[in-house]
């Protein structure tokens, strides 16, 4: 059982529902898939035992077989690739703009030549190790690179199918969110209620619907703000999986780095109400 | 000589583009008898790019100079790859900066004159 946890505005309680979800359960394996900026290590506190780079795949050609027919040129959606081709009885040439690729393999699939070969170009790492008996996986993207989505699969690689699975995806609705939910049984979308969160909301809610992935809501802060959200997911038939309340004492954890199941394990239960609903869900 | 300017409009009478990468047209023309064609530029809604693209249009129409406003440095680096001189600071009518081009007031450049994704938020900016 894989379930993500998503949503679509920063900053409403994520990696909060991902790790103490994780704390609440057994057999479980964290990924953190965040890799802009990972952060459940700070509540995991995990002890990394294995480094390995992340990789993007990009295209070098080989110069003394190509006859810059500019097709790799052509096929790049991404305009990574210049081919200029000889003139005046000059010899062509072939510009890789690294930065730009986001390596799709296009180029080297389609070269008639055979002249592309992929080569791997680092943009991060990733990290694995435990925390008690969670195993524990994060990314982390180099400062300065565009993609992560490589690294997040390279994130999920990891996936041990025989443990329950928690994804900490990162907010947003673009790229990185659809590498890092995809796959997923069950997605919890963590929201709160305001303009702000609803807004947000709805738009993961378009992901998620074409994604095909079921999906329940997590509302934080739930005393807060307004009713709207409440009343959208009543009038979408969207399940809300549980409210979590504005409480001091959650805020004083959270300010501290620590998770609220271990300062007050009380509310562990309620996060294995929260499994149990998607469980059901599922069924 | 055929050179390329980059233009807001299809004629002499335009305006030079500042933008490289994503100008309105590009210019051919003679500097000699003023003969010119103009393309439009298919690359002005090119998510990224843009420059790398228009340096491959201009170089497959094998012209030698570009008179623009300003270069970025993905523009540059592909024009420089093509063997074409890169001359910025044109504006006024494109016809005018044909001929302060004649007269040799446009510098060559060897390097970058704007950023990444510059032309982006529209011209002067």
């Amino acid at each position: 059982m894989i379930i993500s946890v998503a949503s679509g505005k920063g900053g409403t309680g994520k990696t909060t529902v991902a790790v103490n979800l994780a704390l609440s359960l057994n057999n479980v394996q964290f990924l953190d898939c965040d890799v802009e900026e990972p952060n459940a290590h700070i509540f995991l506190k995990p002890q990394i035992k294995k480094q390995n780079k992340a990789f993007i795949p990009v295209p070098e050609i080989d110069e003394s077989k190509c006859n810059y027919c500019g097709k790799c040129a052509k096929v790049c959606v991404y305009n990574a690739i210049a081919v200029l081709p000889g003139q005046d009885g000059k010899k062509g040439s072939n510009l890789i703009f690294a930065h730009l690729c986001h390596g799709c393999g296009a180029c080297s699939a389609l070269c008639p030549q055979g002249a592309i070969k992929e080569v791997n170009r680092e943009i991060g790492i990733v990290e694995s190790g435990n925390c008690g008996k969670i195993e524990f996986v994060h990314g982390k993207l180099n400062i300065g690179e565009a993609m992560s989505p490589p690294v997040i699969r390279q994130v999920k690689e990891h996936i041990n199918s025989n443990k329950t699975v928690i994804i900490d995806a990162p907010p947003g609705t673009s790229c990185p969110v659809v590498a890092s939910v995809k796959g997923s049984d069950f997605c919890v979308l963590v929201t709160e209620p305001t303009p702000f969160g609803l807004n947000d909301l709805i738009l993961a809610v378009e992901v998620l619907g074409k994604l095909k992935i079921p999906f329940g809501v997590v509302i934080n802060r739930s005393d807060l703000g307004n009713n709207k959200t409440e009343g959208y997911c009543k009038q979408e038939n969207i399940l809300v999986l549980m409210r979590i309340p504005f409480k001091k004492e959650i805020a004083m954890a959270y300010s501290k780095g620590e998770p609220m199941v271990k300062v007050f394990p009380e509310y562990k239960k309620d996060f294995v109400t929260l499994y149990k609903r998607i469980i059901e869900k599922k069924r | 000589m055929k050179i390329c300017v980059t233009s807001e409009g299809s004629s002499l009478d335009s305006n030079v583009d500042p933008r490289f990468g994503r100008c309105q047209y590009f210019i051919i023309v003679d500097t000699d008898t003023l003969e010119f064609e103009s393309i439009g530029n298919p690359n002005i809604e090119s998510m990224g790019g843009a420059g790398i693209q228009s340096a491959q249009l201009v170089a497959s129409k094998k012209i030698k100079v570009v008179v623009t406003g300003n270069i970025g440095p993905n523009a540059f680096q592909t024009l420089q790859a093509a063997g074409i001189e890169v001359f910025t600071g044109a504006s006024g009518t494109v016809k005018e900066a044909v001929n302060k081009y004649k007269k040799g007031e446009f510098k060559a450049v060897s390097n970058p004159t704007v950023g990444s994704k510059s032309g982006i938020l529209g011209k002067n900016k």
